[in-house]
């Protein structure tokens, strides 16, 4: 039996520490605010893992219903629904990205 | 003519109940973008002060505000970007 839409997001979101569906790919991101998290994620050094929703229609829907969350990026990090651009800009800003991401053991390379 | 920014605001409004409320439509920032149609009312930006949002971390805020709009959401509105904050707090809109 195939895997359903549904379990391939819980084994990619169990594969990856940070993963984010995004529109686009990390070097040419389809919309701003994809590209707002990836530069947020590439400006403290962190490792991802990115599935471009454009390319995959099921999973583009898939996703908003998995993580019950309506639109694109979404964030996760170690399996957990972190949220999407306007929540990950704000904890950034607010300094509580870096602190958050160490306490669950991800690497930042370059603080803020 | 069917305003999607005024039916955004009323269900804001009937929902939370807010103190402060503003509703900015910035589709034309996003013209020619995915998810972007001619007559622009795509993209919202939403600033709220409303007593529902005290004690919530930022994702149970924003949830309660994408539940609210789920119906636009799924339908006319393809970005929302959210700032909730309860009364009193500071970085309020």
């Amino acid at each position: 039996m195939s895997e359903t839409i549904h379990e391939r997001i819980q084994r990619q979101i169990a594969s990856d520490d940070v993963v984010l569906y995004m529109k686009g790919t990390p070097v040419m991101p389809m919309c701003g605010f994809s590209a707002a998290v990836v530069q947020v994620l590439s400006h403290l050094g962190v490792p991802f893992q990115a599935h471009n929703v454009l390319d995959d229609p099921e999973l583009r829907q898939g996703i908003k219903e998995f993580s019950s969350w309506p639109t694109i990026p979404q964030l996760y990090v170690k399996g957990e629904f972190v949220g999407g651009c306007d929540i990950v800009r704000e904890m950034f800003q607010a300094g509580e990205l870096v602190p958050f991401l160490a306490e669950r053991g991800i690497v930042v390379t370059e603080r803020a | 003519m069917d305003d999607v920014r005024d039916r955004l605001e009323d269900i804001l409004r009937r929902v939370f109940r807010p103190e402060r409320l503003e509703v900015v439509d910035f589709s034309a920032a996003h013209a020619g973008h995915d998810g972007a149609r001619p007559g622009g009312q795509t993209h919202f930006r939403v600033e709220i002060v409303a007593a529902a949002f005290a004690g919530q971390n930022r994702l149970a805020r924003q949830r309660l505000v994408m539940e609210a709009a789920a119906e636009l959401l799924h339908g006319e509105i393809h970005a929302l970007t959210v700032r909730a904050v309860a009364p009193g707090e500071s970085g309020g809109p």
